[in-house]
């Protein structure tokens, strides 16, 4: 099943085309990893694909709904963690996980239930209670994994999730993505780490506003003779328009 | 929920803050006036005319501050700022009343805030009329007393002539004060600061440098909101105009240091605008005479008001503005604001740290 | 006290000195961002202090640009104090903070010109030193810097950074959120500028850029567990690392896991890392390709890093 649709995706604003043209499927339990240069448009399709904003032309759908028409139930089988995303810092961690269990809807048994489960899964016994503002960066991306994914979504975007955090909470960080995706649960990544790029499943490479290869990372290497998915990226992000500028 | 309980600060204004407008506001609302410094010339010098002046002094509205030997007395007496009402008793005042023949006697009244004046004439008129029935024993029959009233510097009762200079005041306060306490801590916001700070500038420039802009436009605003009310509003401007400018200059300069001060404190742009919304906006505002007049609140705030440029700014600005006054009447102003110009200055230069 | 001017004075090369170096911010919650730190950078050296976010790197660079005053410890630019001479210091040294602390309002050219001011000189007299990096700017040069792109800002600021002909170059993260492709390019610009002679200290969380230092130190949670060129680094690495490849990388994770012959083990892109306790290489999962690899910077990381939390 495709759980992500996008056709001939584009959005202008004025005479600037951000995003042109863009197609490519998600499939169920899939990492899709989408990168690119700073400004190549990979924000512009995020905030599409959330029904934040809506495309100039083309098609995309989400979890079966159409992101221009039904940008509300797109919102609702969708989870968004971004490295901007902030949790109540002044909150505990299951006092945000109760916070935005209430804000989808879900009654007051179901969120116990799931809380647990989520402490336990996760390890976050130590810290249940602290306020958030107080625990190290790696924990608190585990609490904000934790958050984006309470409400059960069939899909999660992930927008740089990692920056900054330490390379052994960025590896359980990528176990945790492991698990939900063994699960059913399917990713949507953008990261300017290019080692995380191995991590997914297939990855796309968008270059200014549309996508210049789409495959795995193991192909990609083998196409571009790279070693490496640095020197892939390199390569194609290298010839951007932008960069010459 | 209860997620707000963990910002104290938040909190703290919350609840606080609608009590102390409360407070202030109800003492200030009321229109009660009390202990109005008046003097008075006594053409008549009897029995009867030192009772009426006794009875007058005795109120708690009103208090004699001096009796005039002559009328010419009276104008100097206005202009220093000595009292806000003068009584003139006629010579035949001593002959007439105690036999129940009608006098006349004159009422100069400082209107340049219409509201007081109207509230002290009523004062005197039921003060005369209690005289009249303590001497003759009934208040029914025709006045004894008959009251000729002046109004000095507003003689057409505008309210606008009282608004316009507190209102300049307000303005000046909002514009260096507030603007620059948030540019300031928005350097610090963005982490332009950090970087002044490493560069080998002294503390002292920097600040300077962020003051200087502002200092201008506030001078031009001064400039600007005297043309709109001479030109639009129709207010005379009595007074001379370089004593505005350099008791704006003043002024300004302490609105300046108070903004600065704040940015000493301030790490945010939010941090800023609260602090001098609460701290400045509102005691500028409330405790000016802008609006309400500080002589009838108790007397903590009345101690507080001292402490506000902005009352002796637009104390001062009235003083030249509306009465016409000479530098005389704003010297205590002037001094005042120019020693808390100073003093906020070195406050602040001394407080702005050369480091994070 | 005594022993480290001796030191000092001996190792004549060292610029930047950093001797038992403390802080910790009071508050809320207390945090100690820097225990006991002492480091030697040498006069022409790219530095590089590599760790993630909340390790300390930006205390150190606010101690070290006169910023921030020690708990304990004392520090020395080119053998001024960072407390005593602060004001010389500032004189010399270039600081570019982690957040992009520009004028957003002021265009490429203006921000340049009033930091020019600022340090009392103009971009004339500097063009020399900035013009491989402004070059690349000058066609935007009347545009205003909220404008530019990541890695556009981020050159703006190296040249901001620069304009008073510093000869000591703090950079706090200047790559922190910048595209790879960018970042190659401000790497590219460090070593340029390194062969101007100007001693630069960096900071970084990626780790794969420890590689185009001279030397670096690692730091975590406020220590700093390893000095040393990058070479080194991975050459002190105490263990054999071995990767292992299988058709669901997680599953084989959740196996090697419950194995007790298996020192660590983490994820690291398409393959799991390995090290083994003893000789015993037994993993209980099909059909996996076993192979001793060489450790990055990353993995010694998180070697280091699992040592300082046992």
């Amino acid at each position: 099943m495709k759980v992500i649709e996008v056709h001939n995706l584009t959005k202008t604003f004025g005479s600037f085309t951000a995003v042109d043209h863009v197609s490519f499927e998600v499939a169920e339990g899939e990492i899709f990893g989408f990168l690119g240069a700073n400004g190549a448009g990979k924000t512009t399709v995020i905030r599409m694909l959330c029904g934040l904003l809506a495309p100039t032309s083309g098609k995309g759908s989400v979890v079966g709904y159409d992101v221009s028409k039904k940008a509300e139930d797109v919102k609702k089988n969708i989870g968004y963690m971004s490295q901007k995303f902030s949790l109540y810092e002044d909150l505990s961690p299951v006092e945000n996980m109760e916070l935005f269990g209430g804000i989808y809807g879900m009654n007051r048994k179901q969120i116990n239930k799931k809380t647990e489960e989520i402490i336990k899964d996760l390890g976050l016994t130590k810290e249940r209670r602290s306020l958030v503002g107080s625990l190290p960066l790696g924990i608190r991306q585990k609490v904000a994994f934790a958050v984006s994914t309470f409400h059960s979504p069939k899909v999660v975007f992930l927008d740089e999730p990692t920056a900054g955090v330490d390379p052994m909470s960025r590896r359980i960080f990528w176990e945790m993505i492991y698990r939900a995706s063994d699960r059913g649960t399917t990713f949507f990544v953008t990261t300017h780490y290019m080692d995380e790029a191995e991590y997914c499943n297939r990855i796309s490479i968008m270059v200014d506003g549309s996508i210049k290869v789409l495959d795995t990372p193991e192909r990609l290497k083998n196409n571009f003779g790279a070693g490496t998915m640095d020197e892939v990226f390199q390569i194609l992000a290298g010839k951007s328009k932008n960069q010459v500028q | 929920m209860f997620h707000i309980v963990r910002d104290p600060l938040t909190l703290t204004i919350m609840i606080i803050l609608p009590i102390l407008l409360l407070l202030i506001l109800g003492f200030a609302i009321s229109t009660e006036i009390r202990n109005t410094p008046f003097v008075v010339f006594d053409q008549s010098r009897s029995a009867a005319s030192s009772k009426f002046i006794a009875k007058m002094d005795g109120n708690a509205y009103f208090t004699l501050v001096n009796a005039l030997s002559s009328e010419s007395d009276l104008e100097t007496a206005f202009h220093r700022g000595e009292c806000k009402l003068a009584l003139i008793l006629p010579a035949d005042f001593g002959d007439n009343v105690p036999y129940r023949e009608a006098v006349d006697i004159q009422l100069v009244v400082d209107a340049s805030d219409p509201n007081e004046g109207s509230t002290l004439v009523s004062y005197v008129q039921l003060i005369a009329a209690q005289y009249q029935k303590e001497l003759i024993g009934r208040a029914s029959a025709p006045d004894l007393i008959q009251i000729e009233t002046k109004m000095l510097y507003n003689p057409q009762m505008k309210g606008m002539y009282q608004i316009v200079p507190g209102m300049i005041g307000l303005i000046m306060m909002l514009i260096c004060a507030y603007m620059t306490s948030i540019s300031i801590a928005k350097e610090k916001e963005l982490g332009t600061m950090e970087i002044l700070l490493v560069s080998p500038l002294r503390p002292a420039l920097i600040i300077l440098a962020k003051a200087v802009p502002y200092l201008f436009i506030s001078l031009t605003d001064v400039a600007l909101s005297l043309l709109v009310a001479y030109f639009i509003l129709g207010i005379p401007i009595a007074g001379n105009i370089a004593l505005i400018v350099l008791l704006s200059l003043v002024y300004t300069l302490s609105a300046l240091a108070l903004g600065l001060l704040i940015s000493t404190v301030a790490e945010t742009q939010q941090e800023a605008m609260v602090l001098s919304g609460i701290g400045l906006m509102l005691p500028s505002m409330l405790l000016s005479n802008l609006i309400f007049p500080v002589e009838s609140m108790p007397i903590p705030l009345q101690a507080f008001s001292y402490i506000v440029p902005a009352r002796w700014y637009i104390d001062g600005l009235r003083d030249i503005m509306i009465k016409g006054l000479g530098f005389k009447a704003i010297v205590l102003d002037f001094f005042i604001l120019l020693s808390m110009c100073f003093l906020l200055f070195f406050v602040s230069i001394k407080k702005f740290k050369n480091r994070l | 006290m005594a022993m480290w001017i001796l030191n000092d004075l001996l190792n004549m090369k060292s610029i930047i000195s950093i001797h038992h170096v403390s802080k910790s911010y009071e508050g809320r919650t207390p945090v100690t961002a820097l225990q006991d730190i002492s480091l030697q950078i040498n006069k022409g050296e790219l530095f590089g202090l590599i760790g993630p976010d909340g390790a300390g790197k930006t205390s150190l660079f606010r101690i070290l640009t006169t910023l921030l005053l020690a708990d304990l410890g004392n520090a020395s630019i080119d053998g001024m104090d960072v407390v005593k001479d602060f004001r010389k210091i500032r004189m010399y040294i270039g600081y570019m903070p982690g957040r992009f602390s520009l004028y957003q309002d002021l265009t490429v050219e203006e921000n340049l010109k009033f930091f020019a001011d600022v340090f009392n000189t103009t971009i004339a007299a500097n063009y020399d030193m900035i013009s491989p990096i402004y070059g690349q700017l000058a066609p935007f040069k009347n545009r205003r810097a909220g404008k530019l792109s990541g890695g556009m800002k981020q050159k703006l600021a190296l040249c901001c950074a620069l304009i008073h002909k510093p000869y000591i170059l703090f950079l706090d993260e200047p790559t922190t959120g910048v595209d790879p492709v960018s970042r190659k390019e401000f790497w590219q610009m460090l070593r340029a500028l390194k062969e101007q002679n100007i001693t630069i200290m960096v900071s970084t969380p990626y780790m794969d850029e420890a590689a185009l230092c001279d030397r670096i130190a690692l730091i975590q949670a406020g220590k700093i567990m390893q000095v040393d060129a990058p070479a080194q680094v991975i050459a002190n690495y105490p263990f054999r690392l071995y990767k292992a490849k299988a058709s669901n990388n997680y599953r084989l994770l959740e196996t090697v896991k419950e194995q007790d012959n298996i020192l660590l083990s983490y994820i690291s892109g398409d393959q799991v890392r390995l090290v083994f306790k003893e000789n015993d290489r037994r993993i209980d999962f099909p059909g996996i390709e076993l192979e001793e690899v060489e450790p990055t910077i990353e993995d010694c990381f998180i070697q280091l890093m699992k040592n300082e939390s046992d």
